[in-house]
């Protein structure tokens, strides 16, 4: 159906009358499609400008009319006179449950990369790669749904007995109630960005040099010392940027986090009681109650939110460069 | 050959017997019957510490085998040999720690999706219904999650396309340079961030109200740099003998491009904007900040407030009693199933219509 749009457009010029009209007919028809298309490309940056412009006049609206420090602040509340907010809660809660996604997600998922590309029989690995292609595909807040409804009542256990062995740290400190804590949301932000993960990392170590395997199986190594030697450094930075990649996505991650979390504006030292809350949880579940002034305050910390994904996508797909252009060298 | 041979011959025969270079190693059965013994001694210390907890059985399991394997290759067969054993036992646990919660996720669905899911759950809408009582369903979130989303594929797959074929057939320089830049950073744009820019922009600054429409378009900014993406792997597969004898023909370049180069790469692209459908069918976020939700049959997406499948779901689930729960439930199916078997026949529609070389 889109590809009607252009060959309407460009039908008048139509068919050209007589050979002296050709050339300029077809040069009208070849300069409305390159307009076409190159407008598409400028929608585009239109559109990605528009969004760090809308947002920057809203919050710098908002973040003038703050009384609190919007940075530094553990209170949320924007629609008082006057506005009292911060973000500090939030940050907390977000760089903490994305990273406990991260500690536990990156491990397992190269694993089971490692599993499709060198370990499982071939005829496991071509389904398994489909499975994993599906399960991206699997909506936010079915996850969340999920995570609330099952996985919160199944974590008691895990965390009492964390408590009863860990709780002198204070950060694994457990004092029953449901487990809607920071901790849990990371366990479910892991589960949620594994396929993504594994996906880039498997595309990677597929294309690890086949030679240097053969070469390094020829001279005795076992395959744990050819996967060491060859295929891990080659894909440390497909790894890498594929981290980032999922970090992105747990950073920025809402509906999964604004179910399972019971939100508090306070840090709390142990990872496992409810409480914290992260940008995207903040936005989806004040929305609804926020006046004019709560809701420049919930841009502005979306703002926020937006600035640390652009950094973090930026970077990883600034290392996926850098590879792209060593791999080329080395061909 | 014939003198190395007979070099070796004398050397052979000089040196005393070797011991057998073949070092002992555990049987081919050794990994499953370990894994069976683990298992066994996971629940057994399971039940007999009382755990209720069946990941912690589970996981007491996977570290008894890792332990078991490890210590027994290491004093059979080396150290090398252990090495490798634990590394590919520890693989093989990483794979069943990720099928678990991931098979968990679609069985749990799947069963309590079953309970409420029949034809009348497919065709009424929740209007009237007492929502700590069974009965309603989830008619009034499909017609707004189809006009969303058509809406949605609308916007964002024509300059998806023109976009990608910019990038691919004209683009040069700096703006295509730009252009792929930010179609990389668009993709990592969080929903619920579009979300806030149309609201920014459509509802507090230019005053428009709740309506599908406001949610579709921020679906389109997050579904356009994904079509851009396939759609320029596709007409990048596309061979460039076809445009060259297109354009040795005579053939001005648009018609190159569209008699030519986009029938050939139909299939692909197809298969792109129908995966980036699936993917902002999913989205909640967004329909909470802009379309803000409905109880009722709206079926004009231009104005007034609408429902969709994915905010159906988080509605039921906030309202926290046990029949909004199994709704809640039927209509994550209705959405798996629905994200799913796009998934299968974009995939199908990629393998049929696959550019040949």
């Amino acid at each position: 159906m889109a590809i009607e749009t252009p060959s309407a457009t460009a039908g008048p010029t139509g068919p050209p009358a007589s050979p002296a009209s050709a050339k300029g007919a077809t040069r009208k028809g070849d300069r409305i499609f390159l307009g076409l298309s190159r407008g598409s490309g400028i929608t585009l940056l239109v559109i990605m400008a528009a969004i760090a412009v809308f947002l920057t006049w809203r919050a710098a609206l908002a973040i003038s009319a703050d009384e609190a420090s919007f940075l530094t602040s553990f209170e949320w509340d924007a629609n008082a006179t006057p506005p009292r907010f911060g973000i500090a809660v939030l940050a907390f809660g977000t760089v903490v449950s994305s990273i406990i996604a991260m500690v536990l997600a990156v491990p397992v998922a190269v694993g089971i990369a490692l599993f499709i590309s060198h370990y499982a029989p071939r005829k496991l690995a071509t389904p398994l790669g489909y499975v994993i292609d599906l399960l991206a595909a699997v909506p936010s807040i079915v996850y969340g749904l999920w995570g609330a409804l099952f996985l919160v009542p199944h974590l008691t256990g895990l965390y009492t007995w964390l408590d009863e062995y860990l709780g002198w740290t204070h950060i694994f400190r457990y004092e029953g109630g449901a487990a809607r804590s920071l901790f849990t949301v990371g366990i479910l932000l892991a589960i949620m960005i594994l396929p993504i993960v594994t996906n880039v990392s498997r595309e990677v170590f597929r294309q690890s040099p086949k030679m240097q395997e053969e070469a390094a199986l020829a001279l005795g190594a076992t395959r744990w010392e050819v996967i060491r030697m060859s295929v891990l450094p080659f894909g440390r930075s497909g790894v890498i940027s594929a981290s980032m990649l999922g970090l992105g996505r747990a950073l920025g991650e809402t509906m999964a986090v604004a179910t399972v979390l019971s939100p508090s504006f306070l840090i709390k030292a142990s990872l496992l009681q409810p409480g914290g809350g992260t940008f995207a949880q903040n936005i989806a579940a004040g929305f609804k109650e926020a006046g004019g002034m709560g809701r420049d305050a919930l841009i502005a910390s979306g703002l926020v939110l937006f600035v640390i994904t652009l950094l973090v996508n930026g970077a990883a797909r600034l290392i996926i460069a850098r590879r792209k252009e060593y791999s080329g060298a080395n061909a | 050959m014939s003198q190395t041979a007979v070099a070796d011959a004398p050397v052979e025969g000089a040196a005393p017997p070797l011991p057998s270079l073949k070092q002992p190693r555990l049987p081919r059965w050794a990994p499953f019957v370990l894994a069976l013994v683990s298992a066994a001694l996971g629940s057994g210390i399971g039940v007999v510490a009382g755990l209720d907890s069946r990941i912690q059985w589970g996981l007491i399991a996977a570290v008894l085998y890792l332990g078991i394997t490890a210590v027994l290759a290491g004093s059979v067969e080396g150290t090398r040999q252990a090495k490798d054993r634990l590394a590919t036992s520890a693989i093989w646990v990483c794979f069943l720690l990720a099928v678990v919660p991931l098979a968990s996720l679609l069985w749990e669905t799947a069963a309590r999706g079953v309970k409420v899911l029949d034809g009348y759950f497919l065709t009424h809408s929740m209007s009237g219904v007492i929502t700590m009582e069974p009965g309603g369903g989830i008619y009034h979130a499909l017609i707004g999650t189809l006009e969303q989303v058509g809406l949605a594929t609308l916007i964002a797959a024509p300059i998806g396309l023109l976009t990608a074929i910019y990038l691919v057939e004209y683009g040069r320089g700096r703006l295509a340079k730009a252009v792929t830049f930010f179609v990389d950073v668009m993709t990592g744009i969080p929903s619920i961030v579009a979300g806030l820019f149309i609201l920014s922009f459509w509802i507090i600054i230019l005053g428009f109200g709740y309506s599908g429409f406001a949610g579709a378009m921020a679906l389109a900014i997050l579904m356009m740099p994904i079509v851009v993406r396939s759609t320029e792997e596709m007409l990048k597969l596309v061979p460039n003998e076809l445009r060259e004898a297109s354009l040795a023909l005579g053939v001005p370049k648009w018609k190159t491009i569209l008699k030519v180069v986009l029938p050939t790469a139909v299939g692909g692209i197809t298969t792109g904007i129908m995966l980036a459908v699936a993917r902002i069918a999913g989205e909640s976020a967004p329909i909470l900040l802009l379309v803000f939700g409905s109880a009722e049959i709206n079926n004009n997406p231009f104005e007034g407030a609408q429902s969709s499948l994915p905010y159906y779901i988080y509605e039921q689930w906030a309202l926290g009693n046990e029949p909004s729960y199994d709704r809640a439930w039927a209509a994550a199916l209705v959405l798996i199933a629905f994200v799913m078997i796009l998934n299968l026949v974009a995939r199908g529609i990629a393998r049929w219509k696959a550019p040949k070389h």
